[in-house]
């Protein structure tokens, strides 16, 4: 969808966001667009707030300033590590069977999600607890797919999978952004993975932050500001 | 035992096993038995006004509710200890509004004709309550494994754990004529705590909690008349006796 003029219409526009937690400000002064069909990366050093800016976005966590979301937005989330109770007798089946159920999609479109992400079929089979921590990452990159999500909110959805895995997943995320058009939020500490697949960086530092094509922001003095350390990244060109 | 009796028992255990699966899964083992105390004060008012007992329980169940679901977003630690403390003193203050006979039917459950009102209420609470299980199931379950993924589902977090805890508190309240505000609390977790050990999926966790649930309810209840005993605590036996046997069976 474009407006008038032909641009591509926003999907998200935050406006002067600030978040406290107690007495602790997380960050503040943080304002920022996201065009539709935009992979925006969000990155900087731990503790700057990524996982916190994800979770106002999802209306989990109260904030000052606004957000606004398109009024069309279906999301697709995937939290960061999740401590799930071992030994929950829920199958990988029930939770997409739960999510088809949300969205009203039929559960073999729900369970061919699986495949999508490179889980065997009969991983569906096993209790949630019983999976590894990089085939439960899997499960919930899937489950984000189930339901036609047209914007994707990942917080280090390759966190504990294994290299193939990482790169399939990688790869599946940006099929998805440049084929179907989805925008895509992603935190990361792959600055190589952002390098190669973001349209826009957002970076949230300790003084102030950045927000711009990945060429503008991932410059070697830029992030030895940002991380206050020098960084250096491989650059995998195509 | 009358066929009324019969047919609320089992709607009340289908109840009871039903919502005990999402409690234990919850991990609210504890603020549930607590929860089913705060019944007694309720139940000591209204025989102090010649009200029937059960409105008297289910206003002061559904005060506990709210309470639970006012302080459920707080630290996890202060609600249970406030939970503790409060719920408590509502068997403390119950037991000395309620005296004599009328205490141990409260506390262990048991005694008098069933009245057209009651089983009116039962059987219309029993199905509110099984439906809301499986019309909600699968929120349920996504909220269980990730309230945030829930929230991006477009699941309503905070109106699906009041209605929960509602429909929680509605199940204590069927179930005191059997087993009183002592024991409520068990018939909910112990057949779920049985079928989460002996299950694969949710569904045969729903279905072995909803068997062992009626069973020992059914059995319990015509051990109890056989041997003049209170029912409540033949059931909760029967139940414990169930979970102990799945233990051993598969560790």
């Amino acid at each position: 969808m474009h407006d008038t003029a032909g641009r591509p219409k926003n999907v998200l526009e935050v406006n002067d966001l600030a978040i406290r937690f107690g007495r602790t400000e997380i960050f503040s002064r943080l304002s920022f667009t996201v065009p539709e069909g935009a992979a925006l990366a969000i990155i900087g050093p731990n503790g700057s707030g990524k996982t916190v800016l994800l979770r106002a976005l999802i209306g989990a966590i109260p904030f000052e300033g606004t957000l606004h979301w398109a009024p069309d937005v279906r999301l697709g989330y995937v939290p960061q590590k999740l401590d799930i109770a071992r030994d929950v007798p829920i199958t990988g089946f029930d939770f997409l069977r739960a999510r088809a159920a949300l969205s009203r999609t039929s559960n073999a479109a729900a369970f061919e999600m699986l495949t999508a992400v490179g889980l065997p079929v009969e991983a569906g089979a096993q209790p949630i607890g019983a999976l590894s921590g990089g085939q439960f990452q899997r499960l919930l990159v899937a489950f984000a797919l189930v339901g036609g999500p047209n914007v994707l909110l990942l917080d280090e959805p390759t966190a504990g999978v294994d290299e193939p895995g990482q790169e399939r997943l990688n790869e599946l995320i940006h099929r998805l952004q440049q084929d179907r058009g989805l925008t895509v939020f992603l935190i990361s500490h792959d600055l190589s993975v952002v390098y190669r697949h973001a349209t826009t960086v957002l970076c949230l530092g300790r003084e102030r932050h950045w927000c711009g094509p990945p060429k503008d922001i991932l410059t070697p003095d830029r992030l030895h500001e940002i991380y206050g350390a020098p960084i250096a990244f491989h650059v995998h060109e195509p | 035992m009358s066929p009324e009796t019969v047919a609320l028992a089992v709607a009340m255990a289908v109840a009871a096993g039903l919502v005990g699966c999402f409690a234990v899964m919850r991990r609210m083992a504890l603020s549930a038995d607590a929860l089913s105390h705060v019944a007694l004060p309720g139940i000591g008012v209204a025989l102090a006004l010649h009200v029937h007992p059960l409105a008297g329980a289910v206003a002061m169940l559904f005060f506990g509710a709210l309470l639970v679901w006012a302080l459920e977003d707080r630290a996890r630690l202060a609600t249970e200890t406030i939970i503790g403390v409060v719920f408590s003193a509502a068997l403390a203050v119950g037991s000395m509004i309620t005296s004599g006979e009328d205490l141990i039917e409260a506390l262990v459950g048991g005694g008098g004709a069933l009245s057209r009102l009651e089983v009116a209420f039962g059987l219309i609470a029993a199905t509110a309550v099984v439906s809301f299980i499986l019309k909600e199931k699968h929120a349920l379950v996504v909220a269980l494994v990730s309230p945030d993924i829930a929230r991006t589902a477009g699941v309503d977090l905070r109106r699906l754990n009041l209605l929960y805890l509602l429909m929680f508190a509605l199940t204590i309240a069927l179930g005191l004529r059997y087993l009183g505000v002592l024991l409520m609390g068990s018939l909910i977790i112990i057949p779920a705590a049985t079928a989460k050990h002996l299950s694969n999926n949710l569904n045969q966790m729903l279905t072995v909690a909803v068997v062992i649930a009626v069973a020992t309810t059914v059995v319990g209840s015509g051990l109890a008349l056989w041997l003049h005993r209170a029912t409540g605590p033949v059931i909760v036996a029967l139940a414990a006796g169930c979970f102990l046997l799945a233990f051993l069976h598969r560790p």
